[in-house]
Formats: C-alpha cells, sequence, structure tokens
C-alpha cells in the first residue's frame, strides 16, 4: 500500500465546511439502532466546541428510504425535500446537515438534479406551495454529520481523555473504516477524500490516535442494502454480504470497526450475532466479535464519556475487551442501568459469541 | 529560410517525415523535448502483431535523420503566423521563419491514477503498459513479482470512458495487451493470465490471428467484463473484482500483479501553440483536420501540417505512413504554393 497515492487522492477531494450555525436534521432509524449517538453530536457540537447546532421538532422523514426501496416517486421525495428546507429557511439557517446517510444523498441528488434541471426546480417549489403555502431557500452548504466530525476531529482530539491506543503496548490501535454507500458512491466530489478511498472516518481515526485499516472488501455494501434487508426473503443476501465484509478483514485483525451510516453499524454489529449462531465463528479476539462504533460513539468515548450514556449497551458485540484496552474507565455493574439509574434488563447472551 | 521546414515532434512520426524530407532534398529543422529522438516508441520493448523489437524502427530512424537539423531537448516557446510563413522561436532562443510546419506532436499516455478505483499509485503491484514495456527493456521494477502465478490486463484504462474526458477508443491497446499478455506468459510460463475487456477491437492485419494465438498457444483468459474495484490482501496481492457478462457472473480473482492499458489522451502541452497558431482543436482535444477522409494531414491553415497521433489515436504502421504522405505534401505545398 503507498500511503502517500492515497494522500494524493484525498487533497483532490477536499470540501468546504462552514466552522459554526448548522441547521441539524435527525435519521428516521439511527434513535431506534444506537439511541445515544444523535444525541451525542448535539452534546460534543454544542456543548463541546460551543458551536450553534439548530433543530426542529417538525422535521419528518426525508423520504430517503422509500425512494431507495422503489416505493414512493422522487418527485415526492423532493416535495418532501422541499419542505424541509423550507424549515430551514424559516429558521434562518443556509447551513444543512443530515445526520443520515441516505438523507445527505438524496439531498446530494436532488440538489444536483435542479441544477441541471431547473424547471423540475420550478414545479416542486409549485408542488410545495400548493400543497403547504410554503417557500425555500436552498442550502448553501451541505455536509453530512460525519464531515462536521471529521472537521472537528483534530480539536476533538486536543479535548480528548483518551487515545485510540493500546494503553499497555502505546501500539494504535487498527480500526475499519465502513462508509455508508450513499455518502460517495453517487458524488465522488461531495464527499471527503472521494469514493474509492474516503478520508472522513481515516481522518478522525487517524487524528485520535488509531491506524486505519484497509482490506479486500472495504468498498463493499454492509448488508443492509434497503432491499436486502427490507424485503424478508432477501435476508440471507443481506447475512451473506456481511459475512464477506468479515471474512475479508479477518486477516487483518481489526480492533474495531467505525461507521457513519445509519444501517452499517446496525447490520455490521447484529449480523455478527447471526453469524456466530450460524457457523459458530467469531472475529474478534478470544471469542469475541469486532466492536462496531458510529463516530459520535468513537468521538465520545475519545473525549471521555459515560460508555453506557454513550448507549454502548446496546451494541450486540462487548464492548468491554476495546474499552479495557484503550483504558476507559466504565462500571460494568451499571451497564444495564438506564439514565435514570433503573434496571433496563439484560438481553439473553449469544451462545457462540462472548458477550457480558 | 526559403524553404524551412520545421518539424515539432521527434517522434517516429517527427523522424519518419524528416526522413523522407531529407529524400526529397531538404533539410527540415526537427525539434524534440525529450533529450532523445523517439517518443513513445522507444520506450517500447516489442511492437504487434510480429513481435518487432521497437529498437529495429527506432535505431535506424534516428541514423536516417541525423542530417536534418535536430534540436534535443529543445521546446517550441512560440509559434506566430506570418504573412506567408511562421515565425517560430524556441526555449534555447533560436528563431526561426519556416514555410511549412510540421506538427508531429503525437499524444499523451492517459493518467492511469485518475481511474482510482484500480489503484494505480495506491496498491503495490499496479502499473501500467508503459511501465511494463520499460521492465521489458531492462528497467528495475519491484511493482512486478518475481515469479507471479497470477497476471490481469483490465484493456480500455482511460479510452471509451466519457468520465475519464476520453470518448475514444486507443485503437492499440487490445493489440498490446494481448501482445503483453504473451510477453508475460514467455517469461513466466506456470502463471495464469487474463485479460479484461469491453470489446475487442482487433482491425488489423493479423491481429485477429494474434488474438487467437494467444488463446490457443498461450492459455489466455479472456473476460469479458470492465474491473470494478481492486484492494489489497494482506499478502500483498491484488484482490480483482470484474463481472464476467458472457457467463452474467460477477468475478473475482487474486493477481499478483495488474496492467492497466493506458490509452491515447490529446497531448494537452500543444492546446497553447495551437491557439497561437490559429490551428483548430477538435472536440477530443486532438488537432482537428481539415477533413477525416481526404484532408487528414492538413490543418485549418496554410503551411501547417499533421502526421501521426497528434490528429487522433494511431498505430506505430498508420503513424508511418501518415509520415510519409505529409512529407509529399510538404513538397507539394512548397513547389506550388
Amino acid at each position: 500500500m503507498i500511503y502517500e497515492g492515497k494522500q494524493k487522492i484525498w487533497s483532490d477531494y477536499q470540501k468546504e465546511i462552514p466552522d459554526d450555525h448548522w441547521y441539524y436534521v435527525r435519521s428516521c432509524i439511527r434513535q431506534n439502532f444506537f439511541p445515544a449517538s444523535e444525541r451525542m453530536f448535539t452534546e460534543i457540537t454544542r456543548n463541546v466546541l460551543k458551536k450553534d447546532v439548530y433543530e426542529t421538532p417538525f422535521h419528518t422523514t426525508c423520504g430517503g428510504i422509500a425512494y431507495h426501496c422503489d416505493t414512493i416517486p422522487q418527485e415526492t421525495v423532493m416535495t418532501i425535500v422541499a419542505r424541509q428546507f423550507s424549515l430551514m429557511t424559516e429558521a434562518g439557517y443556509e447551513n444543512y446537515v443530515p445526520s443520515c446517510i441516505t438523507s445527505f444523498g438524496n439531498y446530494a441528488e436532488i440538489l444536483e438534479t435542479w441544477r441541471e434541471f431547473p424547471e423540475l426546480e420550478a414545479r416542486i417549489r409549485e408542488n410545495l406551495w400548493k400543497a403547504c403555502r410554503r417557500e425555500f431557500n436552498k442550502p448553501k452548504y451541505l455536509a453530512h454529520t460525519s464531515d462536521l466530525i471529521y472537521h472537528w476531529r483534530d480539536r476533538i482530539a486536543e479535548l480528548g481523555k483518551y487515545r485510540l491506543v493500546d494503553k499497555e503496548t502505546g501500539e494504535p490501535l487498527r480500526i475499519v473504516e465502513h462508509i455508508g454507500c450513499h455518502y460517495a458512491k453517487m458524488f465522488p466530489h461531495k464527499a471527503v477524500g472521494g469514493a474509492e478511498y474516503p478520508y472522513v472516518l481515516a481522518g478522525m481515526v487517524e487524528s485520535w490516535g488509531g491506524q486505519v485499516v484497509d482490506y479486500p472488501e472495504r468498498r463493499h455494501c454492509c448488508g443492509y442494502g434497503f432491499r436486502q434487508y427490507h424485503v424478508k426473503a432477501n435476508r440471507g443476501y443481506s447475512v451473506s454480504n456481511t459475512h464477506k465484509k468479515f471474512e475479508s478483514m479477518e486477516p487483518f485483525h481489526p480492533d474495531a470497526i467505525i461507521t457513519n451510516c445509519p444501517g452499517c453499524p446496525y447490520f455490521l454489529d447484529r449480523w455478527q450475532y447471526v453469524i456466530a449462531e450460524q457457523t459458530g465463528k467469531t472475529y474478534g479476539r478470544n471469542g469475541f466479535g469486532i466492536p462496531v462504533f458510529t463516530y459520535e460513539e468513537l468521538a465520545g468515548l475519545v473525549l471521555g464519556y459515560d460508555p453506557w450514556d454513550l448507549g454502548l449497551q446496546l451494541h450486540q458485540v462487548a464492548v468491554e475487551p476495546f474499552l479495557d484496552r484503550i483504558g476507559v474507565e466504565y462500571d460494568p455493574k451499571a451497564k444495564y442501568l438506564g439514565v435514570n439509574k433503573e434496571d433496563i434488563m439484560r438481553p439473553e447472551l449469544p451462545t457462540s459469541m462472548k458477550c457480558f | 529560410m526559403k524553404d524551412n521546414i520545421v518539424i515539432i515532434g521527434g517522434g517516429v512520426a517527427g523522424m519518419e517525415a524528416a526522413k523522407q524530407l531529407l529524400s526529397l532534398g531538404y533539410t527540415p529543422i526537427l525539434v524534440e523535448r525529450n533529450s532523445q529522438l523517439g517518443g513513445h516508441v522507444a520506450g517500447w520493448y516489442r511492437l504487434f502483431p510480429d513481435m518487432t523489437p521497437a529498437k529495429d524502427i527506432i535505431v535506424p530512424l534516428r541514423l536516417d535523420v541525423a542530417r536534418a537539423n535536430v534540436f534535443t531537448g529543445t521546446r517550441v516557446q512560440s509559434i506566430t503566423p506570418e504573412r506567408e510563413s511562421y515565425t517560430i522561436v524556441l526555449d534555447n532562443g533560436i528563431s526561426i521563419e519556416a514555410r511549412a510546419v510540421v506538427f508531429a506532436t503525437g499524444f499523451s499516455l492517459f493518467d492511469a491514477s485518475k481511474k482510482e478505483e484500480y489503484g494505480y499509485g495506491v496498491y503495490d503491484h499496479v502499473i501500467t503498459n508503459s511501465d511494463l514495456e520499460a521492465w521489458f527493456c531492462g528497467k528495475e521494477d519491484k511493482r512486478i513479482p518475481s515469479d507471479p502465478k497470477a497476471v490481469g490486463f483490465v484493456h480500455c484504462v482511460g479510452s471509451r470512458d466519457l468520465k475519464a474526458g476520453n470518448s475514444q477508443c486507443s485503437k492499440v491497446c487490445c493489440t498490446t495487451a494481448i501482445k503483453q499478455a504473451i510477453e508475460m506468459k514467455e517469461k513466466f510460463p506456470d502463471a495464469e493470465i487474463y485479460c479484461f475487456y469491453m470489446d475487442l477491437r482487433l482491425f488489423g492485419k493479423k491481429y485477429e490471428d494474434f488474438y487467437i494465438n494467444a488463446q490457443r498457444n498461450f492459455g489466455v483468459h479472456f473476460i469479458r467484463g470492465r474491473v470494478s474495484e481492486v484492494g489489497e490482501t494482506i499478502d500483498g496481492r491484488l484482490q480483482v473484482k470484474a463481472e464476467d457478462t458472457l457467463s452474467g457472473k460477477p468475478l473475482k480473482v487474486q493477481l499478483d500483479s495488474l496492467v492497466l492499458m493506458s490509452g491515447m489522451s490529446c497531448n494537452e502541452g500543444v492546446r497553447n501553440l495551437a491557439r497561437q497558431a490559429r490551428l483548430d482543436v477538435d472536440d477530443d482535444g486532438f488537432l482537428k483536420s481539415s477533413n477525416n477522409i481526404y484532408g487528414i494531414l492538413n490543418s485549418n491553415r496554410k503551411g501547417v501540417f499533421y502526421a501521426g497521433a497528434c490528429t487522433g489515436t494511431k498505430t506505430v504502421p498508420e503513424t508511418l505512413a501518415e509520415a510519409r504522405a505529409v512529407a509529399v505534401e510538404v513538397h507539394n505545398y512548397l513547389k506550388n504554393g
């Protein structure tokens, strides 16, 4: 691997990311999958980095999931998105940051389509006006939330309590970065680092002391792939994609995986359980799985937040071995206590993959 | 200045044109930016379809043009159209008033790193057709393993590729890949050789035979499908994914080396001179001939002529034929005005 070759490509794919004043929109599904990640984004940006990040409860789905499942026409999605932009306009913002990768891809695709076909944009404006008497400005800047954490990665490292290094050996931990398909594959120039060698997560890993692991199936889908999972008959295909990735990364012995998509961490995490139950095989050390984190969770760990406040007890793969290697302080007994310190009950443990 | 002829470019087109003009009694001025004459062909080991050593073409040509006024390591700084001539200023300070100018400026090899998915400049064992020829010629290259078990060739890298900015077919890559596949098989008989192609354009004399020979006698595997991505395994080998469009199945192979058949792009360096000389440039970036059937060698301006790949992708025989013809064109122009 020629690292300088990647650096050259990364330098070709940088994007302008304003330092402040963002209109933030949440994902439909992330709060169910990894409940503390989005809260951690607002916590870090507002309370740690002191940035103006605004959100409104009137925000709805962007329509991206239905669009990519082929159940909704694009013109309808565009009208939904036009309404989101009208909320941003009403709030006085011009920098738009969605938490969901599919939303980011959806917004990028719509803005690009309107640029190519202004008559379509005019029709959508008319649709929106007829539907709810709203008007909108298009965002001046569009970024994904991982772009923003990437933008502030060095500041997070400066303020951090921990680094992604083995506390015993001082060696950097080996981290696989997995990018959501809709981040860069459609519009490489709208992504940090482009589509083939995205840098958005790799930059965080490097900045926080870890070592990025490249492996042959790095670009492969996590297995979610919308219809691969949402059509029940296809779920075997979904898990086979995930299996392919883990078989490919196994020889590199990664310590963790960092992701920036709603579906990827869920499927990379949960399917490890299914693979273990079906085949008896686990991919982490000593019978454990490989822990999968969102970038907000990893940023939270670096900044010293309590792992259970980050929602890491809701991961399928045990995170404790990873926390122990870094030296993160945590109370094992508090793992299944909720925010009000009440017992949230314990899950049934898998038979083949070690968990706590 | 009476019959000064300046030939810009000292590859096979420029040298052959100079040779023919010498035989017609002129003393052309040959300007080459590199330190040696020969252009791309000088860096090639053997030429298809007869495996002719490239030096068998280049060395005699270099001797043939020794009587011309040759400037190597020299660039044309400017070219200014005058009433009946062109003033050409070289970067060594020499100024020439020429009645006829022959552009033999050739092409640029497509920069394979632009096709990021193939990993040129990122993965250790990805090389180009040009790198492989240099290695055949004896240049050391650690990217090529000493005993490869499997080698792949990707056709059409930067050719017929709108995203890469090149819509044109480079003409020579299919047959060059076959040639290089055979050469690798000759060097490493136990290695499996794969050619990933979207079309095989084997239009020239003996090209089809060459292809059949590669399959029958050398066991080269031809797979109709473009490579979608390349990755690196733990032991430094390359994992290549493609679709075999004939069987309709995805394909994944591990290779020790991957050769990218970089195509021909227009020579961007000649754009500035074309602008100064008020020459038309075609949509594909190559110099535009006055007519693509009967005026290939003629520009839109009197006294400016073209030979070889400056007007589009050409094989070596086509280039040599154009160079011979352009000498006659120049001669007639100077004789008849």
